[in-house]
């Protein structure tokens, strides 16, 4: 991958990025998860539906590298009550679409929905999600990730892993 | 008629409620949690809003009293209103938008048309109606609302005695809890609403239950450098304190250095807000620095206010009964109006640090929330405990007990109001 070149990433390579994302999250190895992020950029899960400007809004979720690390701690620890153990979760993510591609910045979206189930019941999200991906010596890697769950400003439920 | 629909006698509170312990029905009982919407949420002040919600003329926003939904407008004179959202024609909800500015209400139905104040204003094809309709008797039905330092309240009872002596002891330290705004006014920045299959009285315990804390909040005390897991040690500390208000309302103070905003002003800046003050040197001097910066941390206590509501440490958290064994909580995060962006930044991360659906504390809440829903289903003739800290409480200046941080004395007070009221 070393001569990777934004502009000749493909759809399926992005889309293989993509699926191996959410089987991290599926599989809960969210230390292999931390390592696909870059250094700079945001987790997050924003409240309001047309939300940009997220450092200036109040938000689910809004993470930087250090955020990112602490969740997964807290995640892993064993002290959680609401993690230990969480739901489990089956996610798939699909009608992908690269937006842009700008220097070895590409811009994806998609469509993603999570079942999770605990305590003999299930419950049901829904999402379009997007990320920015970066071009790097070591492959796509993301710099930014923001999770548009449907019904965002509406009335959720606690939620005991990652979308 | 089947057996559920068959009307259950009048409750009987002395069953229900016995002082030191709960009976497992006041978890469980359908006919009980009708009651209460008749009784508590029917007749109470309840909180409904904050006047940045509707922070000028034509705003309106859409909130609840118990199971009813409402909303709370302001009218072209500025004056405050709060409707039942239900056109008085055939009972169409007559706004779905949360929150925005308009005019009028009108119905989507038949088109009835509503005056910010619940007026009826047009009726479309008025040929229809007999000349002896009035429509002045067919306005939205309205509640009393009364404020508070910018809380909105309102009541379906029109005879309820004015909202400050419904409140009570509660009023100062509602002063201080206002003290965060750091010389700006308070605004309601954004809100995380989340659901618990669980009963609203084991929310409403929850606001004064500090014994919870260190065992439930393990993992977010983790998340926390030495000095902010300081200001947490209240359950090694001998200095909280939970007093019992008066009209169910109680307060329970975790950190009583941070009671009164305004004192001790000198005191040193805390190392995590050190960049903060740095960027706020830029446009403030050193002595409102100091000022924002305390504001930022917020207060060393919760204030739960009896049924509803609860000014808890930095936040409102709000209530709403939705079945016996349905509650909807919003956490509002609060701002300075007109203050420091990165002030207001800091108050919203920390907000998101702890609250709502992913914070690092209330996922863990949720979670032992319903888990005493889930437990209660189980041995209905034991009885739920709220007897810790009694025989230990002092006496306070209202006259009222006062246990330590983590006494249930909150809960009790909270309980006595409900066998007061349900009873009336
Ligand atoms: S129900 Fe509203 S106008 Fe008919
Ligand atoms: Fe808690």
């Amino acid at each position: 991958m070393k001569d990777m070149v934004a502009t000749e990433v493909t759809l399926e390579e992005v889309t293989a990025f993509l699926w191996a994302e959410a089987d991290l999250l599926d599989a809960r190895d969210y230390d292999a998860w931390l390592a696909l992020w870059t250094d700079d950029g945001h987790y997050v899960i924003p409240i309001e539906k047309n939300a940009t400007d997220f450092a200036n809004t109040l938000n689910i979720a809004y993470d930087d590298k250090a955020m990112r690390k602490m969740r997964v701690e807290r995640f892993q620890a064993g002290f959680s009550i609401s993690s230990a153990p969480p739901a489990d979760s089956v996610r798939t993510v699909s009608r992908i679409v690269i937006d842009k591609v700008e220097g070895e910045v590409i811009t994806v979206r998609a469509a993603q929905h999570v079942i999770e189930d605990k305590f003999g019941r299930q419950r049901a999200f829904a999402a379009n999600v997007e990320w920015a991906l970066v071009v790097t010596e070591n492959g796509l890697m993301i710099r930014d990730k923001v999770v548009r769950l449907l019904n965002s400003d509406g009335t959720l439920t606690s939620i005991s892993y990652l979308f | 008629m089947s057996l559920d629909e068959f009307p259950s006698g009048p409750v009987d509170t002395d069953q229900l409620m016995k002082g030191d312990r709960v009976a497992t029905a006041m978890y469980e009982d359908p006919a009980i949690f009708d009651a209460e919407m008749d009784k508590i949420f029917g007749k109470c002040w309840n909180w409904v809003g904050h006047e940045s919600e509707v922070p000028g003329k034509g705003n309106f926003k859409l909130s609840w009293v118990g199971q009813q939904p409402i909303i709370i407008s302001r009218d072209r004179k500025g004056e405050l209103h709060v409707l039942v959202n239900r056109c008085r024609h055939r009972a169409a909800s007559v706004c779905e938008i949360k929150k925005g500015k308009t005019s009028s209400f009108q119905c989507p139905y038949h088109g009835w048309g509503y005056a910010l104040n619940g007026d009826l204003r047009a009726i479309p094809y008025t040929e229809g109606y007999s000349a002896d309709f009035d429509k002045a008797n067919y306005g939205l039905k309205k509640l009393r609302v009364e404020t508070f330092e910018g809380m909105i309240f309102a009541t379906f009872d029109w005879d309820a005695e004015p909202l400050e002596d419904f409140l009570g002891n509660a009023k100062p330290w509602i002063r201080l809890f206002m003290k965060q705004g750091g010389g700006f006014p308070i605004k309601a920045l954004g809100e995380h609403q989340f659901k618990v299959p669980m009963n609203w009285k084991v929310q409403l315990e929850n606001t004064t239950d500090a014994y919870h804390f260190p065992i439930v909040h393990k993992s977010f005390l983790q998340s926390l450098d030495g000095e902010a897991l300081d200001t947490f040690s209240f359950m090694e500390d001998d200095d909280g304190y939970v007093e019992d208000l008066g009209n169910g309302h109680s307060v329970m103070v975790m950190m009583p250095e941070l009671i009164d905003l305004d004192d001790d002003p000198d005191a040193p800046i805390p190392e995590r807000f050190a960049e903060l003050a740095e960027t706020l040197r830029k446009d403030y001097d050193e002595a409102q620095v100091k000022r924002i910066v305390r504001a930022v941390g917020g207060c060393g206590f919760n204030l739960n206010l009896f049924p509803n509501a609860a000014c808890s440490l930095s936040f409102f958290r709000i209530l709403r009964p939705v079945s016996v064994n349905e509650t909807e909580i919003r956490h509002i995060a609060l701002g300075m109006e007109g203050g420091p962006e990165a002030a207001n930044q800091m108050r919203m991360r920390l907000h998101e640090h702890f609250q709502g659906p992913m914070g690092f504390g209330s996922p863990d809440d949720a979670e032992v929330w319903e888990r005493v829903q889930r437990g209660s289903a189980g041995a209905g003739e034991l009885d739920v405990m709220v007897n810790r800290g009694l025989g230990l409480e002092k006496e306070g200046e209202n006259g009222l007990p006062i246990g330590d941080v983590s006494a249930e004395t909150g809960m009790r007070s909270a309980y006595k109001m409900w066998k007061k009221v349900m009873d009336q």
